[in-house]
């Protein structure tokens, strides 16, 4: 039976460099099509980078393109391995350019690279359209909008192989489409083969954020247990023509593919599990079954897949200001003591200097990261005296120097406040919000070319 | 009739990852024996999970069954403070809110706990 195997050697936008390397090898003694994948475009990613390019900042693609493509192009054209990728991101024709360039800087002449284009809106509609739409989720929609992307499915990146594309480069699309787009294009899948469309949907997912399936995101020691967490293997999934997977790892790595850890993969960023929708199929892993077969090997069976929703659903990105963050640490006898009335003397000091913007306030060490933006749990928390403690103050707002007045108030405490006041730190970074909507299968114009 | 078990956390009975999507969180409860499920199906409902996230202000906690695997899926909307995007605080994915739920008392039989926990009770 044929089977085909995929390999994702990154599962977010700043994930390791080097997680390839045995991937390769991996696949290089696989007797079947294989393919590498690398998904690298978070919703927010694609904002940022979408904000970098407006702003003249950044290239629109992902500035790690040469990172990840550098030391793997190569050893993927030697072996005959596909790679497919959307770190194309905002700008999927200038990934395009400068991925061709460093295959020449390598030598690689025949390597055929293509771009899959038109998830962005923008260049179909207006932004008054855009603004117009009722958010599915995510926040209202209101001018100027930073960026509209829809996720396109499976089936351009399945025209790219079929054009005999050696790398394939996207914008953005579903992460399960970097896997289904191979499925779809070597087993020649019908719009109408839902169980087939499902099993590589649900590869897909699997597999679509490397090592999470593979043991990371998972050791809590002794009960969950990780051997060899810091040189953890990531998955390979092998997908055979009857929609059977199995997900293993390179041997010689670390990590762990277990029973546990694929259930908690399947489950993953999901919400209802009989209608996991996407523009290829809406998945069902209600009955899924998984089974240890082997050593790091485990058979997942049973996707079940209904016709895929009559819309897409596309991303769009606004500006949201400057998140602006200051801590300073109190340790030792009566530290939360000293903590909490850091705090109280912080708030009375933004009262002064009429402070408008949403503040929050947190003691690092009591309740902080369940807590609320009031900090509840705190106030209803044992109170512990001593400690190591670290007062944090958190604070949005569109205007820099707000943030920076905050900052220094904080920095003050070293000579206003409490004793033994230390370790202060500061950061600011901007911010950019979401929103979700609906629209029309045939709204996008879908373009796949070679470069 | 079997004696009903003593309270203890959902941690030492099941595991569980956290997911984010805009402002909703969506947490898997794993039983690490698939025996437990039953026991899970009554102790871990949508009220109790929604009175461990009370003190923010959450939407609607819809609850999954996913016999399949087993296991069950919660999600619970606007629970994230604004998400990744907007909150102030430090975890806007929410990723240790799957933490959270499994601090839940529960009783379920001892011979249902994972190993390490059987052992440090017997």
């Amino acid at each position: 039976m044929k089977t085909i195997y995929v390999a994702c050697g990154a599962g977010f936008g700043g994930d390791r460099f080097d997680a390839s390397g045995p991937l390769i090898d991996h696949l290089a003694d696989c007797d079947g099509p294989r393919f590498l994948i690398f998904e690298t475009l978070a919703e927010r990613t694609l904002a940022i980078a979408q904000n970098q390019m407006l702003r003249g900042e950044g290239p629109g693609y992902s500035e790690y393109l040469e990172r990840y493509l550098g030391p793997v192009l190569k050893p993927c054209q030697e072996a005959g391995i596909k790679i497919i990728t959307n770190l194309g991101a905002a700008n999927v024709s200038g990934a395009g350019s400068r991925a061709q360039e460093l295959a020449r800087e390598l030598g690689l002449n025949a390597l055929k690279i293509a771009v899959v284009e038109g998830d962005d809106l923008l260049s179909v509609t207006s932004q008054d359209t855009i603004a117009s739409m009722e958010p599915v989720e995510g926040t209202s929609i209101a001018k100027p909008l930073v960026g509209a992307n829809v996720y396109l499915g499976a089936r351009p990146i399945a025209q790219a192989l079929d054009l005999g594309a050696d790398l394939v480069l996207t914008g953005r699309c579903t992460d399960a489409a970097l896997t289904l787009g191979p499925v779809v294009h070597e087993f020649d899948v019908p719009h109408d083969d839902l169980h087939m469309l499902a099993a590589g949907t649900l590869a897909g997912h699997l597999l679509e954020c490397g090592p999470q399936v593979t043991g990371a995101y998972f050791a809590d020691p002794p009960y969950k247990s990780v051997p060899d967490l810091a040189n953890i293997g990531y998955p390979v999934g092998e997908i055979g023509a009857d929609g059977n997977i199995t997900i293993t790892k390179p041997s010689g790595t670390g990590g762990l593919v277990s029973e546990a850890t694929v259930k908690e993969q399947i489950l993953y960023e999901m919400h209802d599990p009989a209608n996991y929708l996407t523009p290829d199929v809406t998945l069902d892993v209600t009955h899924v079954s998984v089974n240890q077969e082997g050593p790091d090997r485990v058979r997942v069976t049973g996707a079940q897949g209904k016709p895929p929703p009559a819309t897409l659903k596309a991303t769009i990105s606004m500006d949201a200001g400057h998140l602006g963050e200051a801590e300073m640490s109190y340790a030792g006898p009566n530290a939360r003591a000293r903590a909490e009335l850091a705090i109280d003397v912080l708030r009375q000091r933004f009262q002064r200097l009429a402070i408008s913007c949403p503040v929050r306030f947190d003691i690092l060490g009591v309740m902080s990261v369940f807590d609320d933006d009031d900090g509840t749990l705190r106030a209803k928390s044992e109170p512990d005296p001593d400690g190591d403690l670290r007062v944090r103050v958190a604070a949005r707002s569109d205007d820099k120097q707000e943030l920076e007045r905050i900052a220094l108030e904080v920095y003050s405490l070293w000579v206003t406040g409490p004793a033994g006041g230390a370790g202060f730190r500061k950061s600011l970074s901007s911010k950019v919000k979401t929103a979700s909507v609906l629209v029309d299968r045939n709204l996008p114009d879908v373009t796949v070319r070679l470069v | 009739m079997a004696e009903t078990p003593e309270e203890r956390p959902l941690h030492v009975f099941a595991h569980a990852r956290a997911g984010d999507k805009g402002n909703s969180v969506n947490i898997s409860v794993i039983p690490y024996y698939a025996g437990a499920y039953d026991h899970l199906l009554s102790e871990v409902t949508e009220d109790r999970v929604r009175a461990l996230l009370s003190h923010r202000s959450i939407g609607k906690v819809h609850r999954y069954e996913v016999p399949g695997l087993p296991a069950l899926n919660f999600v619970i909307e606007d629970a994230l403070e604004g998400g990744v995007n907007l909150s102030l605080g430090l975890d806007g994915h929410g990723k240790s809110l799957s933490f959270l739920v499994l601090t839940l008392a529960v009783r379920i039989p001892l011979k249902f706990a994972h190993q390490a926990a059987r052992l440090q009770v017997l």
